[in-house]
């Protein structure tokens, strides 16, 4: 199947010329879920935004479907790509409904297509829209806020979703709940997508490809099962530390 | 002659006293506020201003505000003897808060919110309107607040360069040592300057967003 995201020698440096991300390079497929695995510093969470261009790339290539992302308006190019952070950034003076519906309403959906696909997107994340549509984000548990955040995401149906650290800030268990909803949305949905951890056992848990970074560069790309096999130090480093 | 009779033998005087010193504090708060909420939106697109604009505005703030009447009176254009030269003034003075509070309200939203925002591909004019501006309507409300309170205090000051207001009756009793002209001034100035503290106080508090 051909890839959704095309990722072709991404560099990334600042203007004081410092090197955040060198040659990095992959590809996702519909229903793929690539891991970017990585320390503090690694130069993930750079690689990630310079997909949709909250960065942008010094060098390299970037094709979403085919197109390279520099040919789209950074604006329009970001509402055709779900995102989510750890920090999930829910605006706290709109309601969840307001909160999932942003995408389309900038998209200028008609209200009642809007609404429809809140109800839909609360369902699917397992959040009953009668009960938390009209509730402000503070009123929520962390575990809800970022089911709110993944809905959020998916509102346009975008093929492609990056996901930075999204259940970093939760509790352990609610952690584990999540990551198994995450699969299980996964396989229904097919989407392709990026995903940052730190953590080796999510990342091993949730990916079909893991990508470890180091230094801002990918110094290992492969399934889990050949990064558990992995004989590169730093994949032995991350497999000892997790136990 | 207590200060309800002289309001009663004076009242057509009065009134315009009155009048011209909510003309003085309406309009000065009003161009203010026109240049300090974009001036102060402004200073969060180009944080190399932040700097230089903040500390002019704090240095014109500790000109005592007698002195700033005075030096306007000689100058060009925006000085002379009259409400224009007291209005310059008032600007002058109200503008701090407001440039200030505006700017402090929009930088203290959220990151997460702000990236959030701009992530999901909202342009930096949505992501002003729908976000950072309600967010900070608060802070940017108790800017206008402090702003609107001290004008009130300051427009006293106009009577002394022949622009009216309630500080004609000041400067009036200060020089005939006549303690009713004095209050008769200082009263309405102090009932004013209390009821654009409630009002927009009460505004702030249904405005200012309560984060969880």
């Amino acid at each position: 199947m051909s890839a959704v995201l095309e990722v072709r020698g991404a560099r990334y440096a600042l203007p004081q010329g410092r090197v955040l991300v060198e040659d990095v390079s992959f590809g996702v497929a519909p229903g793929e879920t690539l891991v970017l695995l990585g320390r503090s510093g690694s130069g993930k969470t750079t690689a990630l935004k310079l997909i949709n261009r909250l960065l942008e790339p010094t060098a390299g290539e970037i094709r979403i479907a085919g197109r390279p992302t520099h040919a789209l308006e950074a604006t329009r190019l970001r509402r055709g790509i779900g995102y989510v952070i750890q920090e999930i950034g829910l605006f706290p003076h709109f309601t969840v409904e307001r909160n999932v519906g942003l995408v389309p309403r900038l998209e200028g959906w008609p209200a009642e297509r809007i609404a429809a696909r809140v109800r839909e997107l609360l369902a699917l994340v397992g959040l009953d829209p009668g009960v938390f549509g009209a509730r402000y984000p503070h009123e929520l548990s962390g575990g809800q806020r970022q089911r709110v955040g993944v809905a959020r995401a998916l509102a346009a149906d975008p093929p492609l979703l990056l996901l930075d650290e999204p259940f970093g800030a939760l509790d352990p268990i609610t952690r584990v709940e999540l990551q198994r909803e995450f699969l299980a949305l996964q396989r229904r949905l097919r989407k392709a997508i990026v995903f940052v951890t730190h953590d080796v056992r999510e990342g091993l848990l949730l990916g079909n490809a893991i990508g470890l970074m180091q230094e801002g560069r990918i110094v290992f790309l492969g399934t889990p099962e050949e990064f558990r096999r992995s004989e590169h130090p730093a994949c032995r480093a991350f497999l000892a530390a997790a136990g | 002659m207590n200060l309800l009779q002289f309001y009663a033998h004076n009242s057509r005087e009065a009134l315009t006293l009155i009048g011209q010193h909510l003309f003085l504090v309406a309009v000065s708060t009003g161009i203010a506020l026109t240049v300090g909420v974009p001036g102060g939106i402004l200073l969060t697109r180009r944080p190399a201003w932040r700097g230089p604009v903040l500390g002019i505005a704090n240095v014109l703030q500790t000109i005592p505000s007698l002195a700033l009447f005075g030096f306007l009176i000689p100058l060009p254009f925006i000085g002379g003897i009259g409400a224009r030269t007291a209005i310059v003034a008032l600007v002058v003075y109200a503008l701090l808060p407001i440039v200030r509070n505006t700017y402090t309200g929009i930088a203290g939203v959220d990151p997460a919110v702000r990236e959030a925002g701009r992530g999901m591909g909202m342009t930096d004019g949505q992501l002003l309107a729908m976000v950072e501006l309600p967010l900070a309507a608060g802070v940017i409300l108790a800017g206008i607040r402090v702003a609107t309170v001290v004008s009130v205090g300051t427009a006293t000051l106009a009577g002394a360069i022949g622009a009216g207001g309630l500080g004609v009756y000041i400067f009036r009793g200060a020089d005939m040592v006549n303690n009713t002209l004095i209050l008769a001034g200082a009263v309405p100035a102090a009932l004013m300057a209390l009821a654009a503290d409630g009002l927009l106080g009460l505004a702030e508090r249904r405005l200012a967003w309560r984060a969880g």
